[in-house]
């Protein structure tokens, strides 16, 4: 139970993180949507036995964190999340994907556990980025950011409802937790039936409140159209420093591996 | 627009699920007039309210506000007429940072960048809260939540300030406070509550809805002191009224003049005398 409340106030803080002012902060939110586009661009286009080339794609997420002045260990632990989900699609490799690749003393390691590990460093490396762009951007920027690109406004307007829903959501069933743990007495709970009707009530409760909600927009004259109020951020000089920067940089990374690269220049034994 | 009157005639509310929530309900509210709405939970007082900027349409009977009969056509500008306070603030705020849902009703309006830019800095000096306007909504506290909600109204500049229950839970500063902001106030306003000590302080006139019908309407003392009408509609005496047990034990009615509370104080009375 305080674990539903604890992760829930944590999700909370990612928005607060976004009001913070630091240079990369008050960056146009658009360049970093499009760099951080780029990025995970770059790195799921690698090939899938393909590790050590993408390690160093790790200083985008370590430079924008020490600038961003972003707590390490939340955004490591909000990283940590994905974890789960990656490897329960990587370790179907080792099972299908016996190939030899390579040797370590008289051990075989498959192609499948390589290509389990890519999987990891990718997914680990796309959600730092996708964490710390909310971090310092923060969601309804991202959805402005996508609409000044041509995206759609309706689909806009959607995921930032969507992400309004989403606090609306967990804030219900924070609640009806609690009430349920203090009628169970801390038991482990009353079986999968009473779960049923529990995350029935749940709905139901949050279809009132957006129903409400509506009712509070409709109240003060809305037409279906959020308008934005357009702060005063233009796409300048630092914006296109950052991202020909970076991408450029993606690029190279991209092309040419650099770990081995290095291990060259130290051995001799450049390609 | 020149008088700023809400008048419901015969108006008569029933629910889908056939609950007669409002039976025949009839008032006139001038220009200026600040009027409490009370009643027991479920005596139809937030169904009433819904229905004055249209949110729910009435089953027979009318709504006049100002000069327009509320219909389709009238509903836009009766809904700017009308600021509309829930009594969840959590329900009215749902943008991303507090500046932004003060000016969600502005933009609906469609005025240009600076003139929104005044509106919602004034809407937030008037609640006390400018300083909460880059902060997303909900991580303000309940009474900071009920000022900004206040805060999205008055940015659309309504002439009729209407609030459901606006004290309910909020701890006695902010009630204080809110109470305070709400006396400066020069808007016709009309209150629903079961904080009859707030009504007291707030509204001159009364109306007491019970089942749906209204029991009674008139000076909020006159009405406070006829003790049968209250318990008949499941209402107490606000403690401002009521003979202090610590100080009369006899029981015997300490106040039957104007309640004498000065504003910065949060109890009726302190016990110094
Ligand atoms: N959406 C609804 N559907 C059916 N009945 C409702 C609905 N909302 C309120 N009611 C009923 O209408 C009556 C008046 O409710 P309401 O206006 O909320 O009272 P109050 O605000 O005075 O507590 C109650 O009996 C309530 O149960
Ligand atoms: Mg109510």
């Amino acid at each position: 139970m305080l674990a539903i409340d604890g992760s829930f106030l944590d999700f909370k803080q990612l928005d607060l993180l976004a009001l913070r002012q630091t240079p990369v902060h008050r960056l146009d939110s658009r360049a970093k949507v499009l760099t951080t586009l780029c990025f995970t661009i770059c790195v799921v286009s690698f090939d899938r036995y393909q590790i050590s080339a993408m390690l160093p794609f790790l200083i985008y997420p370590a430079v924008l964190m020490a600038i961003g002045d972003l707590p390490f260990g939340y955004i490591m632990r909000k990283i940590v999340i994905v974890i789960p989900f990656a490897l329960m699609i990587g370790l179907f490799n080792p099972i299908f994907d016996r190939q030899v690749l390579m040797q370590i003393g008289s051990l075989d390691i498959w192609g499948g556990w390589i290509s389990c590990i890519s999987i990891l460093v990718r997914a680990i490396l796309t959600a730092s980025a996708a964490i710390i762009l909310v971090a310092i951007t923060g969601f309804p920027a991202i959805c402005e950011a996508l609409e000044k690109l041509k995206m759609p406004q309706t689909f806009a307007v959607q995921l930032l409802f969507l992400y309004r829903y989403i606090f609306v959501l967990t804030d219900e069933g924070v609640r009806t937790a609690r009430a349920r743990q203090l009628r169970t007495f801390g038991k482990r709970g009353l079986g999968i039936r009473h779960f049923g009707s529990l995350v029935g009530h749940l709905l139901l409760r949050t279809w009132e409140r957006a129903e409400r909600i509506h009712m509070a927009m409709l109240a003060r004259g809305f037409a279906g159209e959020v308008h934005s109020t357009r702060r005063q951020s233009h796409f300048g000089r630092a914006e296109l420093l950052f991202m020909s920067g970076w991408i450029s940089l993606f690029i190279l990374l991209r092309l040419y591996n650099a770990p081995q690269l290095l291990g060259g220049l130290f051995t001799g034994t450049l390609p | 627009m020149s008088h700023h009157i809400v008048h419901v005639k015969n108006l008569q509310h029933t629910y889908p699920d056939e609950t007669v929530a409002l039976r025949d309900v009839s008032f006139l509210i001038h220009h200026g007039e600040s009027v409490g709405i009370i009643g027991a939970n479920g005596a139809g007082k937030s169904t009433l309210l819904l229905h004055l900027n249209g949110y729910l349409s009435a089953t027979s009977g009318e709504i006049i506000i100002g000069d327009d009969q509320l219909s389709k056509e009238t509903l836009p500008e009766i809904r700017r007429t009308v600021g509309m306070v829930f009594q969840d603030p959590e329900d009215q705020l749902f943008m991303p940072t507090v500046y932004d849902d003060v000016a969600f009703g502005p933009l609906n309006l469609g005025l240009d960048p600076d003139e929104v830019e005044t509106r919602v800095m004034e809407a937030l000096q008037r609640v006390e809260a400018v300083e909460l306007r880059n902060k997303p909504p909900y991580h303000l506290s309940g009474g900071e939540k009920k000022r900004v909600a206040i805060a999205t109204v008055l940015s659309m500049l309504p002439e009729i300030l209407v609030l459901d229950e606006p004290t309910n839970g909020l701890d006695p500063q902010a009630r204080r406070q809110l109470i305070a902001l709400l006396q400066a106030f020069h808007h016709t306003r009309i209150v629903t509550s079961h904080d009859l000590d707030m009504v007291l302080e707030l509204c001159e006139r009364t109306i007491v809805l019970h089942e749906g019908k209204v029991m009674a309407d008139g000076p909020t003392l006159d009405i406070f002191n006829n003790e049968e009408l209250l318990k008949t509609c499941r209402l107490e005496k606000p403690f401002a009224m009521q003979a202090c047990p610590v100080c009369s034990p006899d029981k015997r009615p300490l106040v039957s003049q104007p309640p004498l509370v000065p504003p910065h104080s949060n109890k009726p009375h302190d016990h110094e005398h």
